[in-house]
């Protein structure tokens, strides 16, 4: 009994990590390779949350659809609708600074908020969309290991194919704009196209990444998640596992996943007066530890490799 | 409404003063000011409510606290890194926002609070209903204003923060110590911070995420002024204000942030060095 | 005895060192010229100097005190100013308040000496309640020359003064030089592009080749080298 449920727990908490890695490894695409600063994470994930949810639910009369397609199309939406969301801010806003970008985003990721939470016909407002199916039900595997495996499966994809591009031509380009935009461009780079492509798959992984926390929970709404909480997240998994490394970023997502975790073990020993208080001390807590990483370990657990050239 | 966006332009005129100054001196969008306000409102509801200060009386030691918060952080934090690209102070003070955002959920707890109890009856002047809270906050917000111009126009120290958000190495030249410029600054912008959650709170309400709410828009207002100008922050504060609150008469009242940004982005396309021009 | 004194000052900005043994000595009311090649370290020199490039071997001594790696800041409250070569004015601030900056160390009344400054630059006079950002290149140099004489200081460091100005305005340059050391008794060490002025009005020159002295002598020696005259000085 006790093991049984201590398996149970670690199956949920590796699908929750597994969730954020998608999510890690979209980011890193941005600001470890690119130099891209969004912190509007949470916006392109609830986005894909969403679409899959609507795409996926049996019809009802509380919000658009449901179209009660096969997951397989929830995720293939979620990917289209949050690079499409992508495509359109990263137009307007990716020839800015990166402090410009940064604060856009944020606006961003408000303005999805407040379009989820107000926009009823759509998405059922605060109400939330329920009744979100569960992947492989019709298979005879348990639901909590059947989640786990499309998670890791998502994840296994998104490294590989990142993992393809940081290797090829393309990511070299990405990582030499990131050094030096005016030299890129000098080089005859169309700067602005790898910029828009960077950032269109980072946020369709973050998308996808939302998408697959929809089918894992089975209910979403705007409150249901802390939206600057991911994203907060999401930036000290990936400075914590080394930014610019994939390995790093999944490393990251894993260890900081298992601080959080950690960090509840240890909140949970105190009194049960203090329970309201308990959640924002463990936000607190990783606030001082990413200060804690800048500090004394700026290039995180996995430092970038330089694929065996030295920097001048 | 012109009331209203006269209200909320002062409040958001006195924290894009500080971002724009913070901006000018250490070269970093600073994600915690927002936070700030909340802490600095806090600070007054303590003293208001445990102590049974009035408002005003609370004020100054919700600046005092908060300004060496600041100077605090700054000591332990963002001085070290500032050795390092501008990009790792962003994160941090990102980090900074969210830790004392927790803190303050931790003292006070997630509810709401007022800070002023009781209902204000309103003037009428020219038919408009203002309340005194109203001229409090827009006249209190344009006295700081004054006092900030003449602080860096005819004070040695002003005119050195000045010289500072200019070119730091020639100021160390001229044997400006930056350390303590940096100080005054936080202590500037913290000041102003303060005051304006304190504005915010008797404006609305508090809870924790109130500086959070504001802080895209005094983003937007500091981007409209032209980032690091202090006169820009005020004429962009001021738009963003009444902007947003005229808005409401065709636009739902929940897309009100919306309207700050699309302001503001359409700001960064068109002119990103501000309306006020000069260098970017 | 010597008023600047660097000794085999080694260093640089990052991991390459720019300065390689690098050593002179300035006397009491001397003009020295430091010539060179672009990249042998001259303006880095200077910077080192004020604390703005870091030194880990050798030394530098002022009036006999070690500034060596000082903080800049501190480094003016010995008597040294120094003209940068770019970006050496506040662009948003009047000229007025260009020169209050100046005597930002000064707690005494400083009226006296920005007339003597306005007294050296009439230009200034006129402009000076004009931002310093919209002057000319020349307004900017006579400026940026006026702030450093706001402390008094008993040496003047100048990073190529003459830099981007027209003919006329370089001689009037050098002319500005001599009467500050002369009537002022500021001693001047400046780094010139302009080899062959310079060094006429040189007391002491030296060629700087890879962050190393090259050749050391009077101004005049160093014109009549036909070794330098070669290399450095055009012909």
């Amino acid at each position: 009994m006790e093991w049984a449920g201590l398996i149970n727990y670690g199956v949920f908490m590796l699908t929750l990590a597994g969730i954020y890695a998608v999510m890690t490894l979209g980011l890193n695409l941005q600001w470890g390779f690119t130099g891209q600063f969004n912190i509007g994470i949470a916006g392109f994930f609830a986005a894909g949350a969403y679409a899959s949810a609507i795409l996926t639910t049996p019809p009802s009369a509380d919000h658009l659809g449901g179209f009660d397609m096969p997951i397989a199309v929830g995720l293939l939406g979620a990917v289209l609708v949050s690079g499409v969301l992508a495509l359109l801010v990263g137009l307007v806003t990716l020839n800015l600074r990166t402090d410009y970008l940064a604060i856009a985003t944020i606006g961003i990721a408000e303005i999805v908020r407040l379009f989820l939470k107000n926009e009823d016909w759509l998405t059922n407002g605060v109400r939330g969309v329920a009744e979100i199916p569960k992947a492989l039900s019709t298979t005879p595997l348990d639901p909590a290991l059947a989640d786990l495996l499309v998670v890791l499966a998502a994840l296994a994809v998104v490294y590989g194919l990142l993992e393809r591009g940081r290797r090829s031509p393309w990511g070299r380009v990405l990582r030499a704009i990131r050094e030096s935009e005016p030299g890129t461009q000098a080089s005859g780079k169309n700067v602005f196209a790898f910029r828009i492509q960077a950032f269109v798959l980072g946020s369709m992984a973050m998308g996808l990444s939302g998408a697959l926390y929809a089918h894992f929970t089975g209910f979403i709404s705007p409150e249901a998640f802390d939206p600057e909480f991911i994203t907060f997240l999401v930036w000290v998994m990936l400075i914590a596992g080394g930014s610019a490394n994939n390995r790093g970023a999944v490393l990251g997502a894993m260890a900081i996943w298992a601080v959080w975790a950690g960090t509840e073990f240890l909140t949970g020993k105190l009194p049960a007066e203090f329970t309201t208080q308990a959640g924002a001390l463990r936000i607190f807590l990783i606030g001082v530890l990413v200060q804690g990483i800048l500090l004394w370990r700026p290039e995180g657990l996995l430092p970038e490799r330089q694929d065996g050239k030295k920097r001048g | 409404m012109l009331v209203y966006g006269l209200v909320l332009g002062s409040i958001l005129t006195l924290g894009a003063i500080g971002v724009s100054m913070l901006f000018g001196i250490l070269r970093f969008a600073h994600f915690a000011h927002g936070d700030m306000m909340t802490f600095g409102a806090y600070i007054a509801l303590s003293f208001v409510t445990g102590l049974g200060f009035p408002v005003f009386g609370a004020l100054p030691f919700a600046i005092v606290v908060t300004v060496a918060l600041a100077i605090a952080i700054d000591r332990l934090v963002y001085r070290r890194l500032r050795r390092t690209q501008p990009v790792i102070l962003l994160i941090s003070s990102f980090g900074i926002a969210m830790a004392l955002r927790a803190l303050i959920q931790m003292i006070w707890g997630p509810g709401n609070h007022a800070l002023q109890k009781g209902i204000q009856i309103p003037y009428r002047v020219l038919g408009v209903a203002i309340k005194p809270d109203h001229i409090t906050i827009v006249v209190g917000a344009a006295v700081l204003v004054v006092a900030l111009h003449l602080f860096l126009h005819r004070t040695k120290l002003g005119k050195a923060m000045r010289a500072m958000a200019d070119n730091p190495d020639l100021a160390a030249i001229t044997g400006i110590d930056n350390e303590r410029v940096i100080a005054w600054t936080w202590g500037i912008g913290a000041s102003l911070a303060a005051t304006a959650g304190v504005f915010l709170a008797l404006d609305t309400h508090l809870n924790p995420m109130t500086g959070w709410h504001v802080l895209l828009m005094v983003f937007a207002a500091t981007i409209l002024g032209g980032i690091g100008k202090v006169y820009g922050a005020i004429l962009g504060g001021l738009v963003i204000g009444v902007a947003v609150e005229m808005s409401t008469l065709m636009i739902e009242p929940a897309y009100k942030p919306a309207v700050a940004f699309a302001i503001m982005v359409a700001m960064l396309v068109a002119r990103p060095q501000g309306l006020l021009g000069g260098r970017a | 005895m010597s008023l600047l004194k660097i000794e085999e000052v080694r260093g640089g900005y990052g991991k390459a060192d720019i300065l390689n043994g690098c050593s002179l000595e300035v006397a009491h009311g001397e003009i020295a010229v430091i010539i060179g090649p672009n990249g042998a370290g001259k303006s880095t020199l200077m910077k080192a100097v004020f604390g703005l490039a870091h030194i880990h071997k050798g030394g530098i001594f002022f009036n006999g005190e070690d500034i060596t790696n000082l903080a800049t800041q501190k480094v003016v409250a010995h008597g040294l100013a120094y003209v940068p070569q770019e970006n050496n004015v506040f662009p948003t601030m009047t000229v007025e308040e260009n020169l209050e900056m100046g005597a930002f160390l000064r707690d005494d009344d400083f009226r006296e000496q920005m007339e003597r400054v306005f007294e050296l630059f009439p230009r200034l006079k006129e402009r000076r309640a004009q931002p310093a950002g919209t002057m000319s290149g020349g307004e900017r140099q006579m400026l940026a020359m006026g702030r450093a004489m706001m402390m008094e200081p008993r040496m003047l460091l100048l990073d190529e003064p003459t830099a981007g100005l027209s003919p006329k305005y370089i001689d009037q340059t050098f002319e500005l030089v001599k009467t500050v050391n002369d009537l002022l008794g500021v001693t001047i060490l400046m780094v010139e592009q302009n080899a062959r002025q310079a060094l006429e009005i040189a007391d002491k020159g030296h060629v700087l080749v890879m962050g190393r002295n090259r050749h050391d002598g009077t101004g005049r020696e160093l014109l009549d080298d036909p070794d330098v005259a070669r290399m450095f000085l055009g012909g």
